[in-house]
């Protein structure tokens, strides 16, 4: 085990794993962190806590996760290379491990054009795949990106994103092997709505043996209506919602919808979980967390296993 | 005017390690002004190639390399010295040698950084090409600039948002990741996106570093 972290414990153990994900709120309110994480404990190995996504100013999410892991979970801190340098990045590992975080998810960011501060900045010093190896090498060789040697190192779980929907298709696993070199021992991936595509990308990753090489865990999330749906088919760059989803929806009466989307990600999670290679799933139902506790249910995923972090 | 200067030779030479014949090109501009790639250098760079066991195809000096017209006119009679090369070494700045990847299908290295416009830009009107980084990476990158082309300058490969060949930012920008890809798998090269490239040194840049830079 190369650090404490509950989900390096679960996949270690091959035990099918369960992550979710808990958006901090655009305000100082430590409530909303508490009542989310009330609601996804004992259902979720780890919960990712997101870093200003969509480039919208919202509580760190450092301390977000502290809140989170007071409440039980064993958050995933999110780490983006858009509002740091390499200076920042490194100081806020050391941070995080001080604050006994066991998991960083490493991101390049979305571009700041997307939130409400478009004026600024964007830093991108680092990529997400070089932020991977600076936080490999500071935990597993004690070095700064300068090359500088620390006398304690942070014991980070590392995982990295990748989207297999997105182009040039024929770069993904390329660009997912040199994450795995880098240093991710986790990978969680785009949401899949097209599990054809899904099967496709993970052939390719099958064949250069990446799946013995790192824990991939394929992303769901239940769609709430079909303007969600239509949303993300046409306006979300990345995403590949088929129109198959989108009609399956449309079918149902409208009380209906949202419960279709639920089922919908219950037979996509049953669906992943046949493709080998896939050691879990990372459940995104953001504003949404109070449908996890069914989903993960309904998908005979529990009881979720104990382990002391 | 684009003020460059050569790369260290370890490093050029660490570029061409597997080549074992190479066209050299250089421009009559802005390079010559500056001592980084006029006649004078690349006869330079020809011995000291021949020296380290190389075999030099040819080599032309075009007036204006960032000019794609010219520079394809100028490569015509060069056509089998080119052909007959393992890969082309391109001694002047980012934009001379974009405009060789983007005219020759042929692995393009870069034998110089870039340092500063000096205050004005090369003749490519309809974007901007090079951003005067003072660390070139088009070794890495097939020949296409990320630093100026990529809303994220990412080195290591694209976004998750590139869609289409078109960037997320802006579907009127394309996305430089897609070229690169399209480029390198044209020259059945993409063995060339495989290296991790490590986190660049921003520190010989205008935006990060002094910003104004004196020359000599």
């Amino acid at each position: 085990m190369k650090t404490r972290s509950n989900l390096e414990q679960v996949l270690e153990s091959k035990i099918f794993a369960v992550t979710g994900e808990l958006g901090p709120p655009q305000s100082a309110d430590p409530e909303v962190i508490r009542r989310k994480a009330k609601i996804l404990k004992g259902y979720v190995d780890a919960c990712n806590v997101t870093d200003g996504q969509t480039a919208v100013v919202r509580m760190a999410s450092w301390a977000a996760c502290l809140i989170a892991k007071e409440e039980g979970l064993d958050p995933i801190v999110q780490m983006t290379c858009r509002d740091r340098n390499r200076i920042a990045l490194q100081m806020d590992v050391l941070g995080i491990s001080a604050l006994g975080m066991n998991n960083m998810l490493c991101l390049t960011g979305d571009h700041q054009k997307f939130g409400n501060h478009p004026a600024a900045k964007g830093v991108y010093d680092l990529d997400s795949i070089q932020l991977v190896r600076m936080v490999r090498d500071m935990r597993d060789e004690k070095k700064f990106q300068c090359g500088e040697v620390m006398a304690v190192e942070p014991h980070l779980f590392i995982g990295a994103a990748e989207n297999p929907f997105a182009d040039p298709f024929e770069i993904r696993a390329t660009r997912l092997a040199k994450k795995v070199a880098a240093g991710a021992d986790f990978i969680q991936t785009q949401i899949v709505y097209n599990v054809d595509k899904f099967a496709e990308w993970m052939k390719m990753a099958r064949d250069k043996g990446i799946h013995e090489r790192v824990k991939i865990l394929a992303g769901v999330a239940p769609i709430k209506s079909v303007g969600a749906a239509k949303y993300m088919k046409t306006r979300v760059p990345g995403m590949d919602v088929p129109d198959s989803t989108v009609a399956r929806l449309q079918g149902v009466p409208k009380d209906q919808v949202s419960k279709e989307g639920i089922k919908l990600c219950i037979d996509i999670i049953n669906q992943v979980r046949e493709i080998e290679g896939v050691a879990g799933i990372h459940l995104m139902a953001i504003e949404w967390e109070e449908t996890v506790p069914a989903i993960v249910e309904a998908a005979g995923l529990l009881p979720r296993p104990k382990f002391i972090i | 005017m684009l003020i460059s200067e050569q790369k260290p030779l370890q490093e050029i030479l660490g570029y061409l390690d597997g080549d074992k014949s190479i066209f050299l090109i250089g421009c009559k501009g802005c390079a010559e002004g500056w001592g980084s790639g006029g006649e004078k250098q690349i006869t330079e760079m020809k011995n000291t190639l021949q020296e380290k066991g190389k075999t030099v195809t040819g080599s032309v000096v075009v007036d204006m390399l960032c000019d794609a017209a010219l520079t394809r006119l100028k490569l015509r009679p060069h056509k089998k010295e080119v052909a007959a090369a393992d890969s082309i070494l391109v001694l002047t700045d980012g934009a001379g040698v974009q405009t060789v990847a983007e005219v020759v299908d042929k692995v393009v290295h870069p034998g110089c950084n870039t340092l500063s416009a000096g205050g004005a830009h090369a003749e490519w009107k309809e974007s901007e090409r090079c951003l005067e980084c003072g660390d070139c990476v088009l070794e890495f990158t097939g020949g296409l600039c990320p630093i100026a082309r990529c809303s994220k300058h990412l080195l290591n490969g694209p976004c998750g948002g590139s869609q289409g060949g078109k960037c997320e930012v802006d579907p009127s920008i394309p996305c430089v990741w897609q070229q690169i890809v399209d480029h390198l798998a044209k020259l059945g090269r993409l063995d060339k996106l495989e290296r991790l490239v490590t986190p660049k040194n921003w520190s010989v840049s205008l935006i990060s570093g002094p910003p104004v830079k004196r020359y000599s």
